[in-house]
């Protein structure tokens, strides 16, 4: 190696820069709010030979680790092959097909080449969540779509700027396809000019250290990459772990989908074999392969959060395509669910195959849904339509260091939740509760965090109620012995007769009038370890918290306690022999 | 109550001039004092240890340490450390929130996302426990109508509840208060009539915004420190007063401002990170008297390094401040950014055989290697020992026999032998891992507020700042570094020369175009007004009045805001529209004429500077030598890529007019400052010591 260690460090952290400053433009100048509030979108730095990662920006959605440098590899090897127009100096590309190397339809990618002396010397892409590209419903997720074409508009990688210029024909098409069309032009100006700030960040780079030793560092930063993921995969003993994860349905077809997972650690290096697992469904709870891949990747960052994201993390990990099932869905398969459900059982199988082998590192499974709620109707007071979404987290799982958070984000997700007051303004509705949702924890030795509980009301007017969520049938696993946290629970309350959707998790435009109730209860975590093996002073402190209820206590965790709160030790050890004699 | 006895301060008034002011700023090691005689022209300074359990006492200190006849004094300033150490340890006081029926939980489940956005672990502590938060049935609707009536009997129950588990202090913090302050307003009298002392805060009161967790937040970390800061200032008062001291102790806000201590706990979250927001004004007003009035501040200590951003000599002032992991105060507080890196900060290689600086820090115990406290692990310190930077005869003082063969040796292993490097590349490596990732962050911090950091001069403070300022702003493309008078001393600095401020937010959002044009004009005047009146209460004298006027504006659809100068208190729609669309292109580059505009907030700060001071006094002038040669202690072998041999200069010795060449030293008590070979070093008439930066080290 003939570059010193200094420059490479200092390179390393000039390549997050350019990363770093791309995310902060997008985000600032985005009109989206699920990119300018809920940072649904990422920026990267990717090879001119193969597209693989050279580095991302460190607050791109998690969901994205790894995705684009398979959309880019796609790219360039389309305009190899002349399926793609050949690229000049200010091209960017826009492409948003699921198929090739991307998500669902709603994230929509751009890609720049960056030219040094005439030639590509890398790309620069960047992925954003509009909040509609067109299909059956306001924003794109259809839980009964059948095909792609129900889920909108599937843009091929075509240049929407030409040598720096917005091609308005492109653009016209694209805006007489999608709803709130006017302000799209915010979010693309956005997102190219984030690309523009990047290549203006990495220019800076380039002529200060050379193109030569900014390639060497760019080779030798993935090899290193490489080495500390191995180092990390090392600490997992040689052999094979499998679990199995469920999606509650795809949404059309009211049966479990299965996620088999079989990881066998060997050498330093993982293979993920998903054979076995069920075949492509009927509705849009598809993955498309990049998606697949990046959901693995991001378990792996979650449980190995110290290595760099960039194609050498990756190396020591081979994901078995898997051909003939559902995470590697082919055209016309829909794919809306792919990104914000399936994603998150994909990484959850990856826990849950892990935490055995590494029970310092991984977590019992968390609530892993994005828990997503769509209400979209007619408001009279306004004399206007409205689509309001309201995401929500849910218990994390316990782990070796303490319990899990309440209300964490979704495992693909970094995303604030909105506040009461804001949907309250916005849409015709009334929150009677917006709470811990007690009991729903997975009881363990550090038990899982709580889901949360909230009720609404349709006010006025009239309106559909839609869900994208999961864990409806099986709460999120626990681990070491620790129990499952609570399922996700759906009530709708119409003409005050309480009902429950069919597909438990998901369901379609079921109408509401005013005076009908909403109420969501999110997963609990799963619990790490025995419940009985649980401090008594740690269960009676989360009752005298209200957290579980004493006959809970009893049940869940084998503790007794005296009338005035405090752990009965006699009780308890009574409780807990009689269970490990039972 | 005890507040009550702060409160018969009313009376005092203050003398006609105040020409006797003293500035005391409590940081967490030592307690400063600048002491300005504007009679005799004379400065004094103290640096005393805080004393934690009662910083009264180290405040007394510092003024006997600077033989200051307290009775004669004109006015103290303050800047206490009570409530941010009381926000970041979790020293609360016990306090009970009551709140709207099915809404308890808000303050626990928050806007939750994780602390880390990669690893599932995570813990999160809410600021008042479940049990502490009590429900009652009321509810307004977003606009502010009652859906529910406010239940006051369940209410004085729940206020009973409360008092019976023996909190302190009391929030009542409702659903939509901001619409309709009434059911909170009304809760606070009937609470008034149980609650055993004065400490009540109503959720509306610091930030009607709407957001149920921010201002449930605000209001709850405001309460539980409230108690905390009463008791201090009024012992501060009263220990002062016994010592003959006539006039209203000022106490430090976030926002650089001050108010007295006399009305200070009412909004005592106000305060919460007012030591690091003192430092700024000191910078600010350093500045302009410098005609350097855009600046970014470096201030580098032992564990961390901070950075705020000043335009046209006002600090950047933000209302969306997040002190740490989902805790929002969202009161008007300078935005001073925590960057990581401090001299404490270890080197280690990585598992990818990186050589990587911070975040680990060796903090003040055992800190690093060179303070022999029993620091084993290489920091920036260290380095800057090895390479000459610092002054090598200080590890004489230090206990345990500590030697620069013993910390080359650290050196060497920790680091050399893996990275091929000797001792002292290893810690030149050291040094410029460091500075990269400091410029890197120090860039970011001025991306994100929307400006480029080469139109702005690095103000160096803190122990470290000045050793590396200059490099980072060779890195920044920064032309000019400036390193004050005393940089160890500039908290208490600020607390003598900051502003009276007060920031009013007044939402408005409308789309421009339907704006009412004439109701702006009319927010502005009652915004201005308002600020007038505070103004003149405080026992301040008052040089002079600025209004700084600003709007936030978006593009329809948008969620952040960009705030836009307003320099006329009448402007125009077009102006508005005009102001808003060349600031909105200046930052992003975007032009986006297809989309119309809204005006979010209407704003003004108003600001009462106080009577200038001399800062040129604050290094005696008639300890300066005459020439340059007079002022040189020595010279010493510094590592510049090679060993070249740099003339050491005392700073206090430095004739005014003078220009130092680089490669040179220049010492002072409190720091040491490091100019670089192709860097000069010049003057001001206030002392300031001006590096320009040479096109390559």
């Amino acid at each position: 190696m003939s570059i010193d260690p200094i420059t490479l460090s200092v390179i390393q952290s000039g390549l997050q820069q350019v990363c770093d400053e791309m995310d902060l433009s997008f985000s600032r100048a985005a009109f989206s709010p699920v990119i300018a509030e809920a940072n649904d979108r990422s920026d990267g730095i990717y090879s001119a030979v193969d597209g693989s990662l050279i580095a991302q920006g460190s607050s791109g959605l998690p969901v994205f680790v790894g995705v684009m440098q398979y959309s880019t590899r796609v790219l360039i090897e389309m305009i190899a092959a002349g399926k793609a127009a050949a690229p000049q100096p200010g091209d960017i590309y826009i492409v948003n097909d699921p198929y090739l190397g991307g998500t669902h339809l709603m994230d929509v990618r751009f890609a720049m080449p960056v030219y040094r002396a005439g030639q590509i010397f890398c790309w620069l892409s960047n992925t954003g969540h509009w909040p509609d590209t067109g299909g059956a419903v306001p924003g794109g997720f259809s839980a009964s779509a059948t095909s792609v074409e129900q889920e909108g508009l599937r843009l091929p990688p075509v240049r929407l700027f030409k040598q720096g210029v917005l091609d308005p024909e492109i653009y016209a098409i694209i805006c007489s396809n999608i709803r709130v069309a006017d302000q799209r032009i915010g979010d693309v100006k956005a997102q190219a000019a984030a690309l523009l700030v990047g290549e203006k960040r990495l220019v800076r780079l380039l002529d200060r250290y050379g193109d030569d030793t900014v390639t060497e560092a760019i080779a030798e930063l993935r090899r290193r990459a490489n080495q500390q993921m191995r180092a990390n995969i090392r600490l997992i003993p040689d052999g094979t772990y499998t679990s199995v994860a469920y999606v509650d349905s795809d949404g059309v077809v009211n049966e479990p989908l299965e996620i088999r997972l079989a990881i066998t650690a060997r050498g330093g290096e993982l293979s993920f074999d998903f054979s076995g697992s069920s075949k492509p469904c009927r509705g849009p709870m598809n993955s498309v392969l990049a998606t697949t891949l990046s959901s693995v990747y991001l378990a792996m960052r979650h449980i190995f959060p110290d290595v760099p994201i960039s194609a050498g993390a990756f190396e020591p990990l081979t994901v078995i395509r898997p051909e003939g099932t559902f995470l590697d869905a082919q055209y016309p398969r829909p794919v809306s669910g792919c990104a914000a459900e399936v994603s998150q059982r994909i990484a959850e199988a990856v826990f849950s195959a892990l935490v055995e082998a590494l029970p310092d590192r991984v977590t019992a499974s968390p609530a892993g849904s994005s828990g997503n709620f769509a209400l979209g109707g007619y408001d009279p007071e306004r004399g206007q339509n409205f689509v309001m979404y309201q995401i929500s987290g849910g218990g994390y799982g316990g782990n070796a260091d303490h319990d899990g958070l309440a209300n964490g984000c979704s495992t693909i997700g970094i995303s604030k939740a909105p506040p009461v007051e804001i949907m309250e303004q916005q849409y015709p509705v009334l929150y009677h509760r917006y709470a811990l949702r007690e009991g729903s924890g997975g009881a363990g030795k550090h038990r899982g965090g709580f889901g949360l509980d909230y009720e609404i009301e349709l006010r006025r007017g009239e309106a559909t109620a839609s869900f994208v969520m999961d864990h409806g049938r099986f709460g999120p696993p626990g681990a070491l012995g620790g129990s499952d946290g609570a399922p996700n629970q759906v009530t709708l309350t119409r003409n005050g007769i309480p009902m429950t959707p069919d597909h438990l998790s998901k369901a379609q435009d079921i109408p509401l009038k005013p005076g009908d109730r909403v109420r969501v209860q999110t997963p609990g975590g799963g619990g790490y370890g025995h419940p009985f093996t649980r401090q008594p002073e740690a269960v009676a402190e989360d009752v005298r918290l209200s957290r579980y209820s004493i006959s809970d206590a009893k049940t869940m965790f084998g503790v007794a306690l005296k009338p005035d709160g405090s752990v009965d030790a006699e009780g308890t050890k009574a409780l807990r022999a009689e269970a490990e004699a039972a | 109550m005890s507040h009550q006895r702060v409160i018969a301060n009313d009376a005092r008034t203050p003398s006609p001039r105040q020409s006797i002011v003293a500035g005391i700023d409590v940081g967490g090691t030592f307690t400063d004092l600048v002491l300005f005689d504007a009679t005799s022209g004379r400065v004094r300074l103290a640096k005393t240890p805080t004393t934690l359990d009662n910083q009264a006492f180290g405040v007394v200190n510092a003024l006997e340490a600077a033989e200051a006849d307290i009775a004669a004094l004109d006015l103290i300033v303050h800047g206490t450390t009570t409530t941010t150490n009381a926000v970041l340890e979790r020293n609360l006081c016990k306090t009970g929130l009551i709140t709207t029926m099915g809404f308890r939980d808000v303050l626990e489940l928050g806007r939750r996302t994780r602390p880390n956005a990669y690893g599932m672990k995570g813990e999160f502590r809410p600021i008042i426990p479940r049990d502490l938060r009590v429900e009652v049935p009321e509810r307004l609707d977003a606009r502010g109508n009652v859906i529910t009536p406010l239940d006051e009997e369940a209410l004085r129950s729940a206020i009973r509840q409360l008092v019976d588990l023996d909190c302190e202090a009391l929030v009542i913090h409702f659903l939509h208060a901001y619409a309709n302050p009434a059911h909170e307003i009304r809760a606070g009298e009937v609470a008034s009539e149980i609650w055993p002392n004065g400490n009540i805060t109503l959720g509306h009161a610091l930030l009607s915004e709407s957001r149920e967790y921010e201002r449930g937040v605000t209001a709850a970390v405001n309460a539980s420190v409230q108690p905390l800061l009463r008791r201090y200032v009024e012992r501060l008062a009263d220990t002062l007063a016994a010592r003959g001291y006539k006039h209203d102790v000022l106490v430090m806000n976030g926002n650089g401002g001050m108010v007295s201590a006399r009305h200070v706990a009412k909004e005592a979250a106000k305060t919460v990170m007012s030591g690091p927001a003192s430092g700024v004004m000191a910078a600010a007003f350093t500045g302009r008297r410098a005609g350097m009035p855009n600046l970014i501040t470096y201030d580098m200590g032992g564990t961390s390094t901070d950075v705020a951003l000043i335009r046209d000599a006002e600090p950047t002032v933000s209302n969306e401040i997040e002190v740490e992991y989902a805790m929002p105060i969202h009161v008007p507080m300078v935005d001073v950014r925590t960057v990581g890196a401090g001299g404490g900060s270890i080197a280690r290689i990585t598992a990818a055989g990186l050589l990587q600086v911070g975040p680990e820090s060796a903090g003040a115990t055992p800190g690093p290697i060179c303070y022999g406290r029993g620091g084993t692990k290489p920091t920036i310190s260290d380095a800057n020992l090895l390479l000459g930077r610092l002054n090598p005869s200080r590890l004489n003082s230090v206990p345990g026999g500590m030697t620069i063969d013993h910390i080359k040796a650290i050196f060497q292993a920790e680091l050399g032998d893996r990275l091929g490097l000797d001792a002292i590349q290893a810690a030149d490596a050291v040094v410029r891992v460091a500075n990269a990732r400091m410029s890197d962050a120090v860039r970011m911090v001025s991306v994100s507020l929307g400006e480029d950091p080469r139109d702005f001069a690095l103000f160096a403070f803190g122990g470290a700042g000045p050793l590396h300022a200059a490099a980072i702003a060779r890195e920044l493309g920064i032309p000019k570094v400036l390193a004050p008078s005393r940089p160890g001393i500039t908290n208490a600095l600020g607390c003598v020369v900051a502003d009276l401020r007060h920031d009013f937010v007044q939402t408005v959002n409308r789309p421009l175009a339907s704006a009412d044009i004439e109701a702006v004009y009319a927010i502005f005047a009652r915004q201005s007004a308002d600020g007038r009146e505070l103004i003149g209460k405080e026992a301040v004298t008052i040089r002079e009045i600025r209004e700084i006027r600003t709007v936030d504006m978006q593009f329809i659809g948008q969620t952040h805001l960009l705030r836009v100068a307003v320099p006329d208190a009448m402007p125009t729609r077009e102006d508005l529209q005009r102001r808003f669309e060349e600031a909105y292109f200046a930052r992003f580059h975007v032009e986006l004429p297809e989309i119309r505009a809204n005006l979010v907030n209407v704003n003004t700060s108003v600001i009462g500077r106080r009577d200038e001071i001399d800062l040129s006094a604050l290094i005696d002038a008639s300890g300066r030598k005459a020439t340059l040669d007079e002022a040189r202690t020595g010279s010493r072998p510094v590592w510049f890529g090679r060993w070249i041999d740099a003339p050491v200069y005392w700073r206090d010795h430095l004739p005014l007019v003078a220009a130092i060449a680089g490669p040179a030293i220049i010492e002072q008590m409190d720091t040491t400052i490091l100019i670089e070979p192709g860097d000069v070093a010049q003057q001001d008439r206030d002392g300031n010591i001006i590096i320009t930066i040479g096109s390559a080290a």
